[in-house]
């Protein structure tokens, strides 16, 4: 088990930056996930740390060892990709003892190592089945067997549950989390799966456009969003124009046209000084009620249901305040709002939080 | 009619041209020679009908015919092993580059646009006495007199490993673009060199593609008759020479029939372990 440190990696291709400076330290025993949208750089990251792409500019540190001249066979990792890459002529048994046959494991003790890692994603009886013959959510596991069977110092997995249905990506989510929990590998995960993301990560760092945008716990990248692009990949978000009129006293005092002055609190408002400011508000937080309704340390407004979006447990809507259209995620008491309905939209001011304006990219 | 007649029916009718000239054009024919070699050739120069297992004693007991079929396998042998030793970097590399994939198989098919006759031949053009090869080295003083490099077993294989290249190249090439790259890459990931995740992953799932090339290529080759004929000596004689030389030369339909027939039975049992161990389709895979 090693720590990961990517120090001022750059990487271009020909003309195109790939990844702007970054610097980015993975501590030991860390599940880290590189979040962000396709062509963001998390991949390039990923497989600059693999040994696949050479950086650029910047160094590679795995357990402080500078690893940039290292080949990918001898760094020691476990990689499970996209599309499993499982060797489809060996069996299952085979494919998981590849990584054993070019490590200083007496023949002997192979087997039993097989066995071993078989039974810890659950699928002891496919040994001697060839990989073609499992499906998807087994490949997938006998790709994690196979990368984590040689106890490498560092765990990499690239988009490993996209291929997989919606029912079966959660299993193994848990199943994922689980297994790393148990032999507490540093984990590197990529994925553009904001929910995978925020269930399974130590840390979530968001990327977008070859650039850090924020790094932080699951609930610090959701709750207190360092950009706008953040706010907006995670969840649904609400991003409007206020004005910053104070900052003191740990709140930082701030008046947007439609729902008027309050306060939020300041940890939630970094870098946010008096003047211009956005103010950002969770779809979730912003609670539909009857007309009229006043409920206390509320910030409310009067507003009209354009479009219902049923989903079950929930419900989306989509409403207008003033000439601004907002959308509310709400549990669903009884029966949802109809369409043309007035409302009255409020939330509690310590849900918001703010940004500074940013200046156009 | 029912609709599932009809279905039925309609991939007969739409394979009936083809079959009809299959059937018009290979299976009658090859009817024919069938029965020819059953027939007799008198000394009169007249093909007796009948049924006669004269030719056929000889073409199976004749020392002649046995050699000159072993040396026609062997040359086949030897033509496929270099095309394949010769054929597979260059697939990889076609198979392995990025963006200008479809250039190389471009080039990689010019030599089909000229006739293969006149591309035979110009071997005759480099490799004779006044030929390229000849008037360089004269030219640069290295031999005092032109040496004869024609007409021989090696320029044969030459001739037919310029020929067949192209075959086998192309059916790994096939084989090798299926391969999905990050296999090589999970396999380095697991500790192995280039080398040795070549050895272990890309090379055994692209044997297919090396058979179907090898089968291509050892039945063109031993089959051919103008390789030998433009560019072997009198003794480089192969088997399909004797069937040439028996029924143009001599005339004597009965025995070329039974000689092309025992040469398309020994090449009939190799395609039949291909088919075995491998299936056909690999071969379709290849030249489609």
């Amino acid at each position: 088990m090693s720590s990961v440190h990517l120090k001022n990696i750059v990487k271009r291709f020909g003309s195109f930056t790939a990844v702007h400076p970054t610097d980015l330290e993975i501590p030991e025993g860390h599940f880290v996930t590189l979040l962000g949208p396709s062509g963001c750089g998390k991949t390039t990251n990923l497989r600059m740390i693999a040994g696949l792409l050479d950086p650029t500019e910047g160094e590679i540190l795995i357990g402080g060892r500078r690893v940039n001249e290292v080949p990918i066979h001898k760094r020691n990792l476990g990689i499970v990709f996209q599309n499993y890459a499982l060797f489809p002529h060996k069996t299952v048994a085979q494919n998981v003892a590849f990584g054993l046959h070019y490590r200083d494991v007496p023949k002997s003790e192979i087997p039993g190592k097989v066995a071993a890692a078989l039974e810890l994603v659950q699928l002891p009886d496919v040994g001697e089945r060839y990989p073609k013959a499992l499906s998807g959510g087994q490949q997938q596991r006998i790709a994690l067997a196979r990368a984590i069977v040689t106890e490498p110092d560092v765990l990499l997995l690239d988009e490993p549950l996209s291929a997989l249905d919606a029912n079966l990506r959660e299993d193994m989510r848990v199943e994922l989390k689980r297994i790393q929990d148990k032999i507490g590998v540093t984990t590197v995960f990529v994925t553009h799966d904001q929910s995978e993301a925020l269930a399974m990560s130590d840390k979530i760092v968001v990327m977008s456009a070859g650039r850090v945008e924020q790094m932080g716990t699951p609930e610090e990248v959701y709750n207190t969003p360092a950009s706008e692009f953040v706010a907006n990949f995670l969840g649904a978000s609400n991003i409007l124009d206020a004005t910053c009129r104070d900052v003191s006293g740990g709140t930082a005092q701030l008046e947007a046209p439609l729902f008027g002055a309050f306060g939020v609190p300041a940890a939630k408002a970094g870098g946010v000084s008096p003047g211009p400011a956005r103010m950002v508000l969770r779809a979730e937080k912003l609670l539909i009620q009857p007309p009229g309704t006043t409920a206390e340390g509320q910030v409310q407004a009067e507003a009209r249901i354009e479009t219902v979006d049923y989903q079950g447990q929930t419900v989306r809507y989509f409403l207008r305040v003033g000439d601004t259209q907002l959308q509310a995620i709400n549990m669903i008491d009884e029966r949802p709002f109809e369409e043309g309905a007035a409302v009255t939209a409020g939330f509690r001011p310590q849900d918001c939080a703010a940004l500074p304006v940013e200046a156009p990219r | 009619m029912s609709v599932e007649a009809r279905e039925a029916r309609q991939p007969w009718i739409l394979l009936s041209p083809a079959l009809s000239a299959v059937a018009l054009l290979l299976f009658v024919p090859l009817l024919f020679i069938v029965v020819y070699s059953f027939w007799l050739r008198t000394s009169t120069g007249a093909d007796q009908v009948g049924f006669y297992l004269d030719n056929w004693q000889e073409a199976l007991t004749d020392a002649f015919y046995r050699d000159i079929l072993l040396n026609t396998l062997k040359i086949a042998g030897i033509t496929t092993l270099v095309c394949a030793v010769m054929g597979y970097p260059s697939a990889y590399f076609i198979a392995r580059s990025r963006g200008n994939k479809a250039m190389l198989l471009l080039l990689l098919m010019l030599p089909f646009w000229i006739s293969y006759i006149i591309r035979t031949m110009s071997w005759i053009n480099i490799l004779g006495v006044s030929g390229a090869l000849n008037s360089l080295l004269l030219s640069i003083g290295l031999i005092g007199e032109p040496i004869q490099m024609l007409y021989n077993e090696v320029t044969v294989i030459l001739g037919l490993v310029h020929f067949l290249l192209p075959f086998m190249v192309l059916n790994i090439f096939v084989s090798l673009d299926g391969i999905d790259t990050t296999l090589e890459d999970a396999a380095t990931s697991l500790g192995a060199t280039r080398w040795q995740a070549f050895l272990q992953v890309t090379l055994p799932l692209s044997l297919p593609g090396l058979a179907a090339g090898g089968l291509l290529c050892f039945v063109l080759g031993a089959g051919t008759y103008i390789t030998p004929l433009v560019l072997g000596g009198p003794t480089d004689a192969m088997f399909a020479n004797l069937v040439f030389e028996a029924i143009i030369t001599q005339l004597n339909w009965p025995l070329g029939s039974a000689l092309s027939l025992m040469l398309l039975a020994v090449l009939a049992v190799l395609v039949g372990i291909y088919n075995r161990y491998l299936g056909m389709a690999q071969l379709m895979k290849g030249l489609g």
